[in-house]
């Protein structure tokens, strides 16, 4: 497989062929670059019905931190988490994960790249059906290298108890929990959440942020999460703020507040 | 145009491949429907006006001789119309231009009037002229198969005496419209030929002066035929009477009749199995069409909409796919007549065949394609008619899935989650798998079903030419000889071996049964004209008893140990009683057996013979045949390469056309169920599929989910496929079963090969087709958007 091996490439010793001397955090040690992003552009359509979704984008994300996307809608965010994810190619800039260019990846080796290295969470869960809440895990843990085993990764999203409902048991926060066990049980280094908690109320979604801070904390997934709900910006390392396709503005959070804290 | 309508005429569009899957399907069941009672209904009507016009006779007899005078007595049987005597014998024939011998058929016709029955349609020509005695009417096929014009002319061996014959005219009779030679199988258009002559020169050269050989009847509308049959076989009796029959078993009506049971089998069988698929797939369709409408029922219902407006609107589109299937089979349909009454033309000699578009067929497919595609969908169009406005906006509810059986028996892990999609997706919806799997196993059924008239032919062929019939020519004798005959025979050129036969008209009763026969008295010893058991064996011919065919026992009801009343129809006429020794397999006729000797015996004669069976040196065939032309004992030749390659021919003629349509039909409902169920499967998978590849997953994987349903279920439909094509294989071999022909129920294993691997080049057409799609699935798309 064209990208195989992506997954072991989490140690940065080898010469990195990724580019160099960006500018690291303010006042911060050393971080390890998970994602760069260079000049991003994403033009949909042609001539006059031509939509500019990202107009030249400059973005970091590094190893292991929690950062929050926000902005209202059409700002560009999901079309770059998409980019980030494997699922769209930008009109022109470059992206790179460690030192691997996916703007230069083939179909194969995105889907390659998204097997192995990236964690999905989407706003409608996306459960199948036909699978239980064990079962929809195993369906990514029995493609995975060096997986968790379905029942702890639901265990880490507090569903220990649920293993065998369908989804037409479960409730919408149960459903988007067991898809954040899905999306997480095999270990990603990359875990893209877009409104994870967005077809939720505040009470189930701040369970299931629970659940994707946990799994940030103790696995250490970078985790770039898409919202437009500034409530949610408050348990993020860093605040990427983007309107009309550009970043408006990047913060860090000096203290996060803990998923469990949240309301709105 | 109406916004419902334009939505109706879009959403058509959208799905135009799956609607034109399921019109072709429709197509194919209407076009059977339109061909075969079309075809059916001009055959049925030309040969009614036919026979009426000229005048066909309801019953025919034969005598060695009886008076003229006992004409006036069968005419005076209550009950009979008209009563025509004739002269009928077949002879040799030697065509100029021709090696071999030929046979003609010699029937007389009265010199100053028109024949009362089975009158001639002069084709070319004129009629004969009186007092020559030399002029002769040939049949059309015939002519035409020598390019015989009138003025041309040929010899014929007439009673010992080589005489010319002059072609004055081109004729067609009622009598003839299939016309095929004594103990052939097929229309052999150059070496047999039926030709008119005047009663009075064929009288004179057969010594039949004031007599006749042959009367035909006509009968009262309200005479009872059996007891006609009855009262003319006791005048006839004394008169060497081998039998009155009627039209049932006169061999040209009974053919055509025969060929009309097969269009009427056909159209029973075949348009059910296309319209009940047809129904099906619709359903599917609609179904699927309610369910991704949902909210857009809702929205009408709320905008005011009647429950009848939206029912009616889905019901349009079962009668649109309807429509368009029923207007493409009325064109299939209208082809196939044609080409098919082409081939019947050529076939059957009629005066006039026109295949005739008739209204009420076409209006009988129409209404009873449509009565099932709304059938079938009835209970999908009453889904969304139900469908309260409220519930309809919101999401339907995520189906509710449960383990299956198997799973509870197998260890977890074993099979993995793309795979217990799939069994879990089949158990979820049980009707619709097992019609899913009905109707691929329909596909293959129709195939095995077809192909069999390939593999039953072939079989009747290697068994009727290469192990029962092996000799090359068979020899008949004017009248029955004596042994030495047959020693001069072998004596001709090129005769390497020779085998005497004995072949006795007769009547054979068992209980209240009867049944018109004849026994061939065969050598005990046979090498060349071979008796096969039922296991097709040669059977041994035991030197009492006789020999049945299993038809002939069935309509005899009897079974070995029996014992038959044989009611010998010519000679001294004795009636004996013969125990049944055994039973054989025939395809062709109803025939019976003995040992020779026994059926001398059996007739109180010597030991006597009605002709020979030939091997010969095909180096020295030109020069026997010439001189097979000039023996005078010698009444017919019939040769066995020559029946073979027209039996060929007429079977290639008449079959293989045919049977590329309906493997093509049956290529085409493998295609439409299999596509339209792969389409459907997308339509309803499309979400979790494209979210599985934003997961990581592979093309390959994706389609596996999707298809692997599909394949699941094909697997399941090939081995019943071939089995429900067994049955309709059966069932038409049961209902072409006569007493002229019957097909052996054999299908090679090939066939059903050849089945499988049409249905699943169809499968794998469907699932490519399909595979675009899977490719260009928009994953973005999916995150965004609620089912």
């Amino acid at each position: 497989m064209a990208s195989a091996g992506l997954s072991q490439d989490r140690s940065a010793n080898e010469r990195p062929r990724g580019p160099q001397g960006t500018a690291s955090g303010p006042g911060r040690p050393e971080r390890r670059r998970a994602f760069v992003a260079r000049g991003l552009t994403k033009v949909y359509g042609k001539g006059e019905v031509a939509v500019h979704a990202l107009r030249g984008v400059d973005l970091e994300l590094f190893a292991g931190e929690l950062a929050v996307l926000l902005g209202p809608s059409g700002s560009g965010k999901s079309t770059l988490v998409n980019i980030m994810g494997g699922l769209d190619v930008p009109t022109a800039g470059q992206v790179f994960f460690h030192d691997l260019e996916l703007t230069a990846f083939d179909e194969r080796a995105l889907t390659a790249y998204r097997r192995e290295n990236v964690g999905f969470v989407f706003q409608f869960y996306n459960l199948v059906p036909s699978l239980t809440a064990r079962e929809n895990v195993a369906l990514i843990t029995d493609i995975a290298r060096n997986p968790l085993a379905p029942e702890e990764a639901l265990g880490l999203v507090g569903l220990a108890e649920r293993l065998d409902h369908f989804p037409a048991e479960l409730s919408g926060g149960e459903q988007q929990r067991v898809a954040v066990a899905r999306a997480i049980a095999k270990k990603p280094e990359v875990l893209l959440c877009d409104e994870p908690t967005g077809a939720l109320d505040s009470k189930t979604g701040v369970l299931v942020l629970e659940a994707i801070e946990r799994v940030n904390r103790e696995l250490g997934t970078t985790t770039a999460m898409i919202t437009h709900n500034a409530a949610i910006a408050e348990m993020a390392d860093r605040v990427i703020s983007l309107a009309d396709g550009r970043i408006a503005g990047v913060r860090e959070n000096a203290t996060k507040r803990p998923a469990r804290e949240l309301a709105w | 145009m109406r916004a419902l309508n334009r939505k109706l005429l879009r959403d058509l569009w959208r799905i135009k491949t799956q609607v034109l899957a399921i019109a072709v399907v429709v197509g194919c069941g209407v076009a059977i429907i339109v061909m075969a009672l079309g075809t059916m209904r001009s055959l049925e009507e030309t040969r009614a006006t036919y026979y009426e016009r000229y005048r066909f006779a309801d019953v025919f007899a034969h005598v060695k001789r009886a008076p003229e005078y006992l004409a006036e007595r069968i005419a005076g049987i209550p009950g009979v119309k008209w009563a025509e005597t004739r002269v009928v014998a077949d002879v040799i024939l030697d065509v100029p231009g021709m090696a071999e011998p030929a046979t003609g058929r010699l029937v007389s016709i009265p010199e100053h009037r028109r024949p009362a029955l089975n009158d001639l349609t002069l084709r070319r020509g004129r009629l004969l002229a009186p007092d020559r005695p030399d002029e002769v009417l040939v049949d059309e096929t015939f002519a035409e198969a020598h390019g015989f014009r009138p003025g041309d002319h040929f010899f014929a061996m007439i009673n010992d005496k080589k005489r010319k014959l002059l072609i004055v005219g081109v004729a067609l009779s009622p009598e003839y419209i299939y016309s095929v030679g004594p103990g052939v199988l097929v229309p052999d258009k150059r070496r047999f030929g039926v030709m008119w002559i005047s009663r009075e020169a064929l009288a004179s050269a057969f010594d039949l002066e004031g007599a006749f050989n042959d009367i035909s009847l006509s009968l009262l509308p309200s005479a009872s035929r059996p007891e006609i049959i009855e009262r003319l076989d006791v005048l006839l009796d004394p008169y060497g009477n081998t039998g009155a029959y009627d039209r049932d078993d006169q061999v040209s009506h009974a053919y055509l009749s025969g060929e009309m049971d097969q269009l009427v089998a056909t159209a029973t069988v075949a348009p059910p199995i296309f319209l009940g698929v047809a129904a099906f797939l619709l359903h599917i369709v609609v179904t699927r069409l309610v369910a991704t409408e949902r909210e857009q029922i809702g929205l009408l219902k709320s905008f005011g909409y009647g429950n009848a407006a939206v029912g009616w609107h889905y019901l349009k589109v079962v009668l649109f796919v309807a429509g368009l299937g029923v207007v493409l089979g009325f064109a299939g349909g209208a082809y196939l007549g044609r080409l098919i009454t082409e081939l019947y033309t050529d076939l059957f000699r009629l005066p006039f065949l026109h295949y005739r578009l008739s209204l009420d067929v076409f209006a009988l497919a129409a209404l009873v394609t449509l009565a099932a595609a709304v059938l079938g969908t009835l209970n999908a169009v009453w889904r969304a008619v139900r469908l309260p406005p409220a519930e309809a906006m919101v999401p339907a509810p995520p189906a509710v899935y449960r383990r299956t059986a198997v799973e509870r028996l197998e260890p977890r892990g074993l099979v993995g989650q793309p795979t217990r999609m799939i069994l879990r997706h089949i158990v979820r919806w049980p009707l619709r798998a097992a019609m899913t799997t009905l109707g691929i196993s329909l596909g293959v059924a129709v195939l095995v079903s077809t192909l069999f008239f390939f593999d039953a032919i072939e079989h009747l062929i290697q068994t009727y030419f290469h192990h029962a019939q092996r000799q090359d020519v068979t020899v008949t004798f004017t009248e029955p000889s004596v042994e030495r005959v047959v020693y001069e025979v072998g004596r001709l050129p090129g005769v390497l071996a020779v085998e005497p036969y004995r072949a006795v008209a007769v009547r054979l009763r068992h209980g209240p049964r009867s049944e018109r026969a004849g026994i061939s008295g065969l050598e005990p010893d046979a090498a060349l004209r071979r008796v096969l058991d039922t296991r097709l064996r040669q059977a041994a011919i035991p030197p009492d008893g006789i020999v049945l065919s299993t038809k002939l026992a069935e309509l005899l009801a009897a079974a070995p140990g029996d014992v038959l009343t044989v009611e010998v129809l010519e000679g001294r006429r004795p009636v004996r009683q013969v125990p049944v020794a055994s039973l054989v397999e025939e395809y062709i006729g109803t025939p019976a057996y003995m040992d020779r000797h026994a059926l001398n015996r059996l007739m109180r004669e010597g030991p006597v013979v009605s002709g020979a069976y030939l091997q010969i040196d095909g180096r020295q065939e030109e020069a026997l045949y010439r001189e097979l032309k000039d023996t005078p004992v010698v009444a017919g030749v019939a040769l066995q390469t020559v029946a073979l390659r027209t039996f060929r021919e007429t079977m290639a003629e008449t079959m293989d056309i045919m049977i590329s349509f309906y493997v093509m039909f049956g290529g085409l409902i493998a295609l439409g169920v299999m596509y339209n169920s792969a389409r459907i499967a997308l339509s309803e998978h499309g979400r979790e599929l494209a979210t599985l590849r934003v997961l990581g997953f592979t093309r390959f994987e994706a389609l596996y989910i999707l298809l692997g349903e599909l394949g699941v279920l094909t697997l399941l439909a090939l081995p019943l496929g071939c089995l429900i094509g067994y049955g309709i294989a059966w069932f038409f071999a049961w209902s072409f079963d006569t007493d002229l022909f019957r097909i052996p129920m054999f299908i090679e294993r090939a066939t059903y090969g050849a089945a499988v691997l049409v249905v699943l080049v169809a499968g794998a057409a469907s699932a490519l087709i399909v595979r675009r799609r899977v490719d260009r699935l928009n994953l973005v798309a999916v995150l965004k958007t609620r089912e």
